[in-house]
C-alpha cells in the first residue's frame, strides 16, 4: 500500500508538471464552459422539454471533448516510460507489477474526475444566479457525475492497457480510441432499428454512452450500465497486468 | 554476494548470453570487460531483475531474483545504461521519490538524500530540473539514486560513458570511494578505467567469458611477455653508428635481445634518433636493466632521448583473449528435427 501511493503521487505530480494537464483541462473548460452557455441560453427562447444538466451531457460537444479525453489522458502512461526506459529503473527498485498497474491507473483516474470538477460549478453559478436548481431532481446530478466516473474507469483502464501495449504513444491513442468508438457508436444501432425492438433497447442501454446518459441526467438511475463498467474496468486491468508482465518475456 | 549459475540469453536466433557463470564476493569491486554486444548490458539487466534470462540462476545476496524478485531487487542500485530519468521532475524530489519507492523510512529520506547528493556532488542542483541536467550531472543523478538506499551491491552499467575526462575521474574516484562500503559490479568497455578502479576483471566476449582474474594475473595468463620492453632512443649520426649501438646493446648482459625499431629512426639525417627495443633477460624488478644502460650510455657519451619500460597494458591482453574466440560461437546451430 506505501508503495502504491508512492507511485500514484508521482503519476498525479507528472502529470502536473507537464503542461499536458493544464492544456487538456483548458480546452475542456473551454468547450465544457461554451456547451453550458448553448444549454442555458435555450431557456431564453421559450420553455424547453429538458433540464440544463440534460441538455450539458447530450450534446457534440459534451461527447466530442469526452471521447477525446481518454487516448490524451491514457496514451503516454506506459509507451512514455518504454520508450525513456524509465521503465527500467521502475522495474528494478522493489516495486510489483499490480503496484504499477493500479498506480497508474489510479493516478490517472484522479485526473480525469480533477478535470471535470470545475463543470460542476456551471450549475452551482446557475443555481446561485437564478436561485432554480438546472436539473428535475438532485439524483440528476448524482447519476450523471456517477456515470461520468463508471465511464471514465472503463475507458481509461482501456487506455491504459493499450498504452502498457506499445511504445509509440500515437499507436496507443489511436487503438484506444478505435475501441472506444466502437461501443460509442453502437448507440447509432438503436437508430437503426428504429426504437421499436425491445431487445436492441437492452442492448444499446448496456453499450452506448449516449443512451446511458439520456437516462442518468433525468435521474433515472439503472443497474445495467454500472455493472457493466465495473466489469470491463477489471478485466482490462487484468488485461493490462498481462501485457505489462508480458513485456519482460517479449524482450 | 552476486552468484550467476549457468545463465543463457537469447533474443531471437542470437545469444546475448551463454551459459555464463561467475561470482562476487562482498567487499570486491568487479569489472565486467568486454567489447560493444559482448552481452554486458543483457547480463546486468538480468542480474538487476529487469529481464529474465532463458534458462541459469542468478543469487543476489542470497536470494533468487525470480522467485525472491523484491527482496534481491531491495539489496540492488542499479544504474541503468543511458541513464533514463523523468526529464520534469527535480533532482532532489527524484531522489526523495526513489528512496521512498525503495523502503527508505520516511524519517530518514531526508538524511539518505542528502547523503547521496552530497556524494556524488549534485547538491548544488537540487532543485534543477532533471530535464535540464548535462550529461554528467544526469549520470551522477543515476548514481546517486543507485545509492540513495544504501544497497549491499552496485550493479553500474557504463557509469562513465559520454563524460568528459574531468567528469570521469571524478566517477572514478566515487567508485573507488564507494568499494568500501559496497560490492560493486561495473561494466565497461575502457580497460584503463577497469584497470584503475576494479580489483578483479571479467572479460567476456560473445556471451562468454573468456578470462578472469586481476589485471596482474590476466597479464601473465595472456602469454604476451610479462614485464613487456625497454625502449631507448639514442641520437646517432648515422646507419652505421646505429647498428653499431645496436650490438653494443645486444652484448649486455641483461638484454635478451634488442632491435632497432624501423621506420622511426632519420637515418639520412646527421642528428638523427634511434629508437630501440629490448627484450629484458629476466622480468622482475630485480633484473630491470635500465640503470645498466643508463651507465652504458654515460660511459660510451650517447645522447639518450628515451629510456622507457613498456608494461602491457590491459588493452593488449584483452585483445589476445577476445581474438581466441572464434567467430561462429555466437550463434545459434539449427534446431535438429
Amino acid at each position: 500500500m506505501r508503495v502504491f501511493w508512492i507511485l500514484w503521487k508521482r503519476e498525479v505530480a507528472s502529470a502536473f508538471q507537464t503542461p499536458m494537464a493544464w492544456v487538456i483541462l483548458f480546452f475542456l473548460l473551454l468547450v465544457t464552459g461554451f456547451n453550458f452557455y448553448a444549454g442555458v441560453s435555450v431557456l431564453n427562447h421559450g420553455p424547453t422539454e429538458v433540464t440544463v444538466v440534460e441538455s450539458f451531457f447530450n450534446t457534440v460537444f459534451f461527447w466530442f471533448s469526452f471521447l477525446l479525453l481518454f487516448p490524451l489522458l491514457t496514451m503516454r502512461l506506459y509507451s512514455e516510460e518504454y520508450r525513456s526506459g524509465t521503465i527500467e529503473p521502475l522495474m528494478t527498485a522493489p516495486v510489483r507489477d499490480t503496484q504499477v498497474v493500479l498506480a497508474k491507473f489510479f493516478g490517472v483516474l484522479f485526473l480525469y474526475a480533477f478535470l471535470w470538477m470545475p463543470t460542476g460549478l456551471y450549475f452551482l453559478i446557475f443555481w446561485w444566479q437564478t436561485h432554480l436548481s438546472s436539473a428535475g431532481a438532485i439524483g440528476a446530478f448524482v447519476g450523471s457525475y456517477l456515470l461520468l466516473l463508471l465511464m471514465g474507469m472503463f475507458y481509461l483502464s482501456l487506455g491504459c492497457f493499450c498504452s502498457s501495449l506499445t511504445r509509440h504513444q500515437i499507436t496507443a491513442a489511436v487503438m484506444t480510441f478505435a475501441v472506444i468508438a466502437f461501443f460509442f457508436l453502437t448507440g447509432l444501432l438503436s437508430f437503426l432499428a428504429g426504437n421499436v425492438d425491445t431487445m436492441m433497447q437492452g442492448i444499446t442501454i448496456t453499450f452506448s454512452p449516449i443512451d446511458q446518459m439520456t437516462q442518468f441526467s433525468r435521474g433515472i438511475f439503472d443497474t445495467r450500465p454500472v455493472v457493466w463498467y465495473l466489469a470491463m474496468t477489471g478485466l482490462c486491468l487484468f488485461l493490462n497486468l498481462q501485457s505489462f508482465q508480458a513485456r519482460r518475456w517479449r524482450s | 554476494m552476486i552468484f550467476v549459475q549457468g545463465l543463457t540469453k537469447s533474443y531471437g536466433t542470437t545469444y546475448a548470453v551463454r551459459d555464463l557463470s561467475f561470482s562476487v564476493d562482498r567487499g570486491e569491486v568487479v569489472g565486467f570487460l568486454g567489447p560493444n554486444g559482448a552481452g554486458k548490458s543483457t547480463t546486468m539487466k538480468i542480474l538487476s531483475g529487469y529481464l529474465p534470462a532463458d534458462a541459469g540462476e542468478v543469487r543476489i545476496a542470497g536470494f533468487d531474483i525470480l522467485s525472491q524478485s523484491l527482496k534481491a531487487r531491495s539489496r540492488i542500485g542499479y544504474l541503468p545504461e543511458n541513464v533514463p530519468l523523468y526529464p520534469e521532475m527535480r533532482v532532489a524530489e527524484y531522489l526523495r521519490y526513489r528512496g521512498a519507492l525503495k523502503g527508505v523510512r520516511s524519517r530518514r529520506i531526508t538524511e539518505k538524500v542528502e547523503d547521496a547528493l552530497e556524494l556524488c556532488s549534485i547538491s548544488h542542483v537540487r532543485n534543477q530540473l532533471i530535464g535540464t541536467l548535462s550529461k554528467g550531472y544526469r549520470q551522477r543523478v543515476g548514481l546517486a539514486d543507485a545509492l540513495v538506499n544504501e544497497p549491499d551491491i552496485l550493479i553500474l552499467d557504463e557509469p562513465t560513458i559520454g563524460l568528459d575526462p574531468g567528469q570521469i575521474r571524478e566517477v572514478r574516484e566515487l567508485i573507488k570511494g564507494l568499494a568500501k562500503r559496497h560490492t560493486i559490479l561495473l561494466s565497461s568497455h575502457i580497460l584503463s578505467e577497469v584497470e584503475m578502479t576494479c580489483s578483479r576483471v571479467l572479460i567476456i566476449n560473445k556471451g562468454q567469458i573468456v578470462a578472469t582474474g586481476t589485471p596482474a594475473e590476466l597479464r601473465e595468463r595472456s602469454g604476451i611477455p610479462c614485464s613487456g620492453s625497454i625502449r631507448m632512443e639514442i641520437q646517432t649520426a648515422d646507419r652505421k653508428i646505429a647498428e653499431a649501438v645496436l650490438t653494443t646493446l645486444q652484448s649486455l648482459k641483461t638484454i635478451a635481445s634488442a632491435s632497432i625499431i624501423e621506420g622511426i629512426q632519420a637515418s639520412s639525417s646527421a642528428s638523427g634518433w634511434t629508437r630501440y627495443e629490448m627484450i629484458p633477460v629476466s622480468s622482475s624488478s630485480s633484473g630491470d636493466p635500465r640503470p645498466a644502460l643508463f651507465e652504458e650510455a654515460v660511459r660510451r657519451g650517447w645522447k639518450l632521448r628515451e629510456l622507457s619500460a613498456h608494461e602491457t597494458s590491459l588493452e593488449e591482453i584483452f585483445t589476445s583473449f577476445i581474438a581466441r574466440i572464434p567467430a561462429t560461437t555466437a550463434t545459434k546451430e539449427p534446431a535438429k528435427p
